[in-house]
């Protein structure tokens, strides 16, 4: 087993989350820096996720490592019947580090616990994606100045979508007010209220994104799927009241950033991609300094 | 006779539990594989009970249960009592508690959880040991007491 393993955003406290945020700031100053010289990164991606892969392998390059690995489990031992556990032993013993995405939840956790070599957990399953969670915190940071005190706004699918589950879990170390706009069937679970309520954090939630987008300083989109709905009547019904257009942002405060993980279907307007609050596009670029941060940080290397 | 010398009456070493809610009895019975055993075992159910209606009670002649037997039963049986006799002597007692931590005792709900595909142990946390609240530590999914299902 290996302790520096990056497996799930709970894991990570306040400090730690800072750490990372100044390093990489550090790396979006000084993107190419040959830390990771001599050193073989293997990106095991048993589930294909292109966007993911390719984030993560553009930061090991611009730290001069190598990149070993696969993208697809359909080519691999895992799909003639190799456990988990002899892949991440076999790689393990090639490599000095893991990325790896799973389509099983705790995959990565799994691994951690066999790998002599750390591990990086680019998503397992419906569970966690804790890197995209370290991006999105990051150009919140990079936009706002700061985590602390913010008014963060989420729109959409909040019952299934993970990235706001772990964004919510990791912002209410920094004293937030939360926002929660979402169609009935797609409402905020309760332990997630829960949790609020334990913490004394301040929360609302509202079927109308108008009664709140004004106050917001972050605006988290998500995709509201067709295929969540068991009444399709009750899709149709809701699918327009969570799409973000221009207009909507006219009474919006200045430092204002529309945040969404992508890709997105239709639920941004493309004629908000040219207002300055879009910052979608960054913050996917924001992702790889993110990942530099990461991995030098599983690594030890400071 | 007072109440002490009935829990151990006729039995010289080995095991009773008492306090077992009545509708988990036999539950308890088929957890602990007690079928399986040639040793005397004594059952008593649906006795009086001044703390909580009914009860029941298990005696266990020669046999004493491992930690990981006895943290199943506190999950259906958490306010039972635990009894070691040695010698007609209760040698220890004590209420049965969950432990923080369940290895290979539950089965994860989750059927896209890597403990489900791979020959491996579960594991869970005990986040509510109250309310019976465990939290799988591969697929961080709740599962609350009426939920739990035992591998
Ligand atoms: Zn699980």
């Amino acid at each position: 087993m290996n302790a520096n393993s990056f497996v799930s955003i709970y894991d990570v406290s306040k400090e730690k989350i800072i750490e990372l945020l100044e390093s990489a700031k550090r790396f979006e100053e000084n993107p190419n820096q040959d830390l990771l010289h001599g050193k073989i990164v293997a990106t095991l991606f048993f589930e294909p996720s292109t966007r993911t892969r390719l984030s993560f392998e553009t930061a090991v390059n611009r730290l001069g490592g190598r990149v070993i690995g696969f993208s697809d489990a359909s080519t691999t031992s895992s799909s003639k019947g190799e456990t988990l556990k002899d892949t991440i032993t076999m790689v393990s013993g090639y490599a000095d580090l893991i990325i790896m995405r799973h389509y099983l939840d705790g995959a990565a956790r799994y691994a951690s616990e066999i790998s002599s070599i750390p591990i990086i957990n680019a998503g397992d399953g419906s569970n966690q994606h804790p890197s995209q969670t370290m991006l999105d915190l990051y150009s919140i940071f990079k936009t706002q100045g700061t985590l602390e005190n913010l008014n963060i706004c989420m729109v959409g699918d909040l019952k299934y979508g993970r990235t706001v589950h772990s964004l919510l879990m990791a912002l209410s170390k920094f004293n937030p007010t939360f926002r929660f706009v979402a169609p009935e069937e797609l409402k905020m679970p309760l332990e997630y209220k829960i949790f609020c309520d334990n913490n004394n954090i301040n929360y609302s939630e509202h079927t109308d994104l108008m009664e709140v987008i004004d106050e917001a300083d972050i605006l988290y989109m998500t995709r509201v799927q067709r295929e969540r709905f068991i009444d399709l009547m009750e899709y149709e019904k809701v699918k327009n009241c969570y799409i973000l257009k221009n207009k909507m942002l006219d009474h919006t405060k200045e430092n204002l950033k529309v945040l969404h993980p992508l890709p997105r279907v239709n639920e941004i307007e493309s004629d908000v991609d040219s207002n300055p609050k879009a910052y979608y596009f960054q913050q996917a670029r924001n992702g790889v300094f993110a990942r530099q941060a990461i991995i030098c940080d599983v690594l030890g290397i400071k | 006779m007072n109440k002490k010398e009935l829990l151990v009456a006729g039995l010289q070493n080995g095991t009773v539990i008492d306090h077992i809610p009545s509708d988990q009895l036999f539950k308890v019975v088929s957890m602990l594989k007690l079928d399986t055993l040639s040793n005397p075992i004594t059952i008593g159910n649906n006795l009086m009970s001044k703390k909580s209606g009914t009860k029941g009670i298990i005696k266990v002649t020669d046999k004493y249960f491992e930690k990981n037997e006895i943290d199943r039963v506190a999950l259906i049986a958490p306010h039972a009592k635990l009894n070691r006799i040695a010698n007609y002597e209760v040698v220890e007692k004590k209420e049965l508690e969950l432990p923080d931590e369940l290895i290979d005792i539950v089965k994860c709900a989750n059927p896209k959880c890597i403990s489900n595909k791979e020959p491996m142990a579960s594991r869970f946390d005990v986040i509510d040991k109250k309310n019976i609240v465990v939290k799988c530590h591969y697929c961080e999914k709740a599962l609350h007491k009426d939920d739990i299902v035992l591998l």
